[in-house]
C-alpha cells in the first residue's frame, strides 16, 4: 500500500519510483537478490537519491496527470472493494436461501444450482478483496453475468412477462455494466499498491516538528522509544550497537517478533534501519531530519514499509477489521512529533465519562 | 463525582462518574469551585456539533483549586487557585510559541478528524465534542487538566470567583473580538448578539477606543445591559430593518467594524430564516450564519468583520462578492486565551472591566440541566449563569 504523497506537507515529495521498486522488491524476498553483498538495503532509499545539500532543495512536483492517476487508482480500489463485497453477500444469500433467492429474482427454484452459482460468487468476492488479480477476477464476475444472464433469458423465454425476472435481468445486466467498466479501468490504469501482488505497505510523511534535527535524531535513535509512538509495537530492545528485537501485534491480537538492524546512520540526519535476512517480518524504514524552512525546526521524512504479517489472510483481515495501515503509520509520526515537543503523547484514554452508547466505539474505530 | 453529562439533543443530566487521575506527566486534577455555561455550550445542547458521544462530559469555563499535579508540571503546587484556560495549549509547538494558544497542534488526540472537517486540527478544547479532543469537561466536581504547566492561571489576589471566572473563555473571547475588529479611536463598531461574549466584546470596544458600539439582539433585557455595560446605542431587530438602521445611524456609511458574536445558530424572520432553517434540518448547512452575512452586507468598504461567534462546517449563501468587491477584512478564531489573562486581570483589578456585570443566575451544579434549558430559552433574562460544586 502506497500511501501518503498527497497527505505529506510538501506534496512534491515522493521517493524515487526506481528506487522504491528496488526496495520493495528486496522486501518481497526476491530469490534473485539473496545475499547481502548484491541485496540493496533499506539506506538505498537515501543513497540513491539525488544528493542533497544541508540547506532547502528545491524538488520538482510530480506532474498533474500523476496526482490524477493515483486517484483513479483510489476509486478502482472502492469500486473492485464494493464488487468484492456485492459478491459475497449474494453469494451468501444464494448458499444460505437459495429458495428465496430464487422467488425473488424470478429465477427457476434450482437450489443446487443456485448454491453453485453462490460459490462462484464467493469465490470471486474473496478473490477481488484479497486485492490478488483483481482484473482477472473481474472478468471472472463478467462471465458470471453472462450465465446469469443465459439462465434468466430461459426463464424468461418460458414463463413470459414474469416481473421479477424482468427486474433481475435488468439489474445483471447493470452489475454486469459495472464489472466490465472496472475490469476496463483497472486494466487500463491499475490499481494502488495495496492490491498489488506483493502487498507491502508503504508509506511516506513529512511533518514539521518544532524542535532541532539533533534532538529529533536523538529521540528516534533510541528505538527503544517506538513503541511510545508506534502504535502496533509492544517493545523493542537493542541487543546490540546497530540490532535490536521488536515485538508487536498482528490483527487478532496474535504477538510477532522479529530483529532489524540499523543500515545506515548519519547523526542530526538520517536513520535507516530493516528488518534481518532471517526474519519472519519484513520491515524496513528511513527517516531523515532536515532544517526546517528558516532556520526553524526539523522537516522529518519518514519511509516506512512492511509486508504486513499473516501473510495474504493477515492482510485480507486487516483490511476486513478497518486497520488501515497507512493511516495508523501517519498517525504513529504525529505521536513522533508530540513527543519529541512536549514529551508526552496527548490522550483521553483512561478519562471520566458518563454512560457510553455503541456509536462511541464507533466513532473509537477510526483510527487506533 | 458528580458531572453534567451529554446524552442526546437537549437531554443533559448530572451523573455520577469516576474521579479523573492524572493520566500524563503534565497533568494537574482541579477541584472545580465554579463553572459557568457557555453559549457555544448550547450548540452542543442543540446537537449542531459533530462528534458528540453519549457520556462526554460538558463544560470549559471553570476555575477551582489544584489537588493533585504530575511529574512534569514544576510551576503549580496543591493548594493553587487556578482559572483554566478552555482551549488546551501544549505550550511547545510552532503555533504555541507564536502565542495562538487555540491553534496547538499537539493538544487535540483525535486531530486526524479534525483535518478530515477542516484541512488541519486546531487545539483540544475541554469538554467540547470529540471533534476537539474529546477532554471531559469542567461541568462536574474534578477536571483533569493537561498542559497544566502551561494553561491554569494562577490567581494570588483574594479576587471572587466570579470576578475571575470569565477569563476562562468569554471576557478573553469578547476582547479578541474588539482586538481583532481593528477599532481605531472614535470608529463606529456594531455587534450582533448581546449575548455574554456580545457583552464583553462591546465593553473592550469601548476600552480600546470604540466612538460608538451598537447592539443588535431580539431581547430588551439583553440590550439594556449594553446600553448599561458598554454605553451601547440599540438595535431591536424584531422591530426594525438592521441594514437600513445601521445604514441610518451612519450617515450611509456603515459601520467601520462589525463583530459576529452570534454564530451557528443565529435567529432571524422572514424568507431568510426559514431557508437557513429548513436546510440545517436537511443536513444540507451545518450553519445559519445569518448575522454573518449581515455583518459583511453592512460594515463599510474596507472595514472588518471579527467572528467570535461558533461556527463548525458549512454555510451558504455567504454574500462574497461584498465581501471582495468592498475590500473587507474577516478575522475569527477560536480564542487564544492564555496570551490575554494576565492584561485582562489586571484591568479588572484596575475596575476598568467588571465582568460579574452579566451574571444573571447563580446555581448549584445539580441544576446544570435546569440552566441549559432557562439559557437555551432566554427565561427569567438569564444572560450568564454561574454553576457552584
Amino acid at each position: 500500500m502506497r500511501h501518503g504523497a498527497c497527505v505529506a506537507v510538501e506534496p512534491g515529495w515522493r521517493a524515487n519510483a526506481v528506487t522504491r521498486r528496488f526496495v520493495e522488491t528486496s522486501l518481497a524476498g526476491n530469490p534473485m537478490e539473496t545475499t547481502q553483498a548484491t541485496r540493496p538495503d533499506a539506506s538505498l532509499i537515501g543513497d540513491q537519491r539525488p544528493p542533497r545539500s544541508d540547506g532547502p532543495v528545491p524538488r520538482a512536483s510530480p506532474p498533474p496527470s500523476a496526482m490524477r492517476r493515483t486517484q483513479m487508482e483510489r476509486s478502482n480500489q472502492a469500486l473492485v472493494s464494493a464488487l468484492g463485497w456485492f459478491s459475497i453477500g449474494l453469494g451468501l444469500a444464494q448458499l444460505v436461501a437459495p429458495r428465496a433467492v430464487s422467488r425473488v429474482s424470478g429465477a427457476d427454484p434450482h437450489p443446487m444450482l443456485m448454491r453453485a452459482v453462490g460459490l462462484r460468487e464467493l469465490a470471486c468476492g474473496v478473490g477481488l478483496l484479497s486485492g490478488r488479480a483483481p482484473e482477472e477476477f473481474l472478468w471472472a464476475r463478467v462471465a458470471g453475468d453472462a450465465m446469469d444472464l443465459a439462465m434468466l433469458g430461459t426463464t424468461l423465454a418460458r414463463r413470459g412477462t414474469h416481473a421479477g425476472a424482468i427486474a433481475s435481468t435488468t439489474a445483471v445486466a447493470g452489475v454486469m455494466a459495472l464489472d466490465v467498466y472496472a475490469a476496463n479501468s483497472v486494466r487500463r490504469q491499475g490499481l494502488p499498491d495495496e492490491t498489488s501482488r506483493d502487498r507491502t505497505v508503504y508509506v511516506e510523511k513529512t511533518l514539521a516538528v518544532n524542535r532541532p534535527p539533533q534532538e529529533c535524531y536523538a529521540m528516534w535513535r533510541q528505538f527503544e522509544n517506538f513503541p511510545r509512538f508506534m502504535a502496533f509495537l509492544d517493545s523493542v530492545t537493542p541487543t546490540s550497537e546497530t540490532r535490536s528485537h521488536w515485538v508487536a501485534r498482528a490483527p487478532g491480537g496474535a504477538k510477532i517478533e522479529w530483529d532489524a538492524e540499523i543500515t545506515n546512520d548519519q547523526p542530526g540526519r538520517l536513520i535507516a534501519w530493516r528488518s534481518v535476512d532471517e526474519a519472519d517480518v519484513q520491515h524496513a524504514g528511513v527517516v531523515r531530519f532536515e532544517p526546517g524552512r528558516e532556520g526553524r525546526g526539523t522537516w522529518v521524512r519518514v519511509e516506512i514499509q512492511y509486508l504486513p504479517p499473516g501473510g495474504v489472510i493477515g492482510a485480507t483481515l486487516a483490511r476486513m477489521t478497518n486497520q488501515a495501515p497507512a493511516e495508523a503509520i501517519e498517525e504513529d509520526i504525529r505521536r513522533f512529533k508530540r513527543l519529541v515537543e512536549t514529551g508526552e503523547v496527548p490522550t483521553i484514554e483512561g478519562q471520566p465519562h458518563g454512560r457510553r452508547s455503541l456509536f462511541y466505539g464507533l466513532l473509537r474505530k477510526g483510527r487506533a | 463525582m458528580k458531572a453534567n453529562c451529554w446524552y442526546g439533543i437537549q437531554d443533559v443530566r448530572v451523573d455520577e462518574v469516576p474521579d479523573p487521575k492524572i493520566l500524563n506527566p503534565r497533568d494537574a486534577i482541579v477541584r472545580i469551585t465554579s463553572t459557568a455555561v457557555c453559549g457555544s455550550d448550547l450548540h452542543l445542547y442543540d446537537g449542531y456539533i459533530p462528534t458528540m458521544v453519549s457520556g462526554d462530559i460538558l463544560g470549559h469555563e471553570f476555575m477551582g483549586e489544584v489537588v493533585e499535579v504530575g511529574p512534569g508540571v514544576k510551576n503549580l503546587r496543591v493548594g493553587d487557585r487556578v482559572v483554566v484556560p478552555f482551549p488546551i495549549a501544549c505550550g511547545a509547538c510552532y503555533f504555541c510559541e507564536r502565542e495562538e494558544f487555540s491553534l496547538c497542534e499537539n493538544s487535540n488526540p483525535n486531530a486526524w478528524m479534525a483535518e478530515k472537517m477542516f484541512g488541519h486540527s486546531a487545539a483540544g478544547i475541554f469538554g467540547y465534542s470529540h471533534l476537539t479532543g474529546g477532554y471531559a469537561g469542567g461541568q462536574a466536581e474534578y477536571a483533569r487538566v493537561p498542559f497544566a504547566d502551561v494553561g491554569p492561571f494562577k490567581i494570588e489576589n483574594g479576587l471572587d470567583d466570579e470576578q475571575v471566572l470569565f477569563l476562562s473563555d468569554i471576557l478573553p473571547t469578547g476582547w479578541m473580538a474588539a482586538e481583532n475588529a481593528e477599532i481605531e479611536p472614535g470608529d463606529t463598531v456594531a455587534v450582533w448578539g448581546a449575548g455574554p461574549v456580545g457583552q464583553f466584546a462591546m465593553m473592550s470596544a469601548r476600552v480600546l477606543g470604540a466612538g460608538r458600539i451598537i447592539a443588535i439582539d431580539r431581547f430588551p433585557e439583553r440590550l439594556a445591559m449594553a446600553r448599561r455595560n458598554a454605553g451601547a446605542e440599540t438595535i431591536d431587530y424584531e422591530e426594525v430593518h438592521v441594514l437600513e438602521a445601521l445604514s441610518e445611524m451612519t450617515a450611509g456609511r456603515g459601520p467601520d467594524s462589525c463583530i459576529d458574536a452570534v454564530g451557528m445558530e443565529a435567529h432571524s424572520h422572514g424568507m431568510q430564516y426559514g431557508y437557513d432553517k429548513v436546510k440545517q434540518l436537511m443536513k444540507l448547512e451545518t450553519e445559519r450564519p445569518i448575522a454573518l452575512r449581515e455583518a459583511i452586507l453592512a460594515v463599510r468598504s474596507g472595514g472588518t468583520v471579527s467572528v467570535p461567534g461558533v461556527y463548525g462546517g458549512l454555510a451558504d449563501k455567504l454574500p462574497l462578492g461584498a465581501f471582495m468587491n468592498k475590500a473587507l477584512t474577516l478575522k475569527t478564531g477560536q480564542t487564544h486565551v492564555h496570551r490575554y489573562m494576565r492584561p485582562l486581570l489586571e484591568r479588572i483589578e484596575r475596575g476598568e472591566i467588571d465582568p460579574t456585570a452579566i451574571i444573571t443566575h447563580r446555581m448549584s451544579l445539580d441544576d446544570a440541566p435546569r440552566a441549559y434549558d432557562m439559557f437555551l430559552h432566554k427565561e427569567e433574562g438569564c444572560v450568564k449563569c454561574v454553576l457552584k460544586t
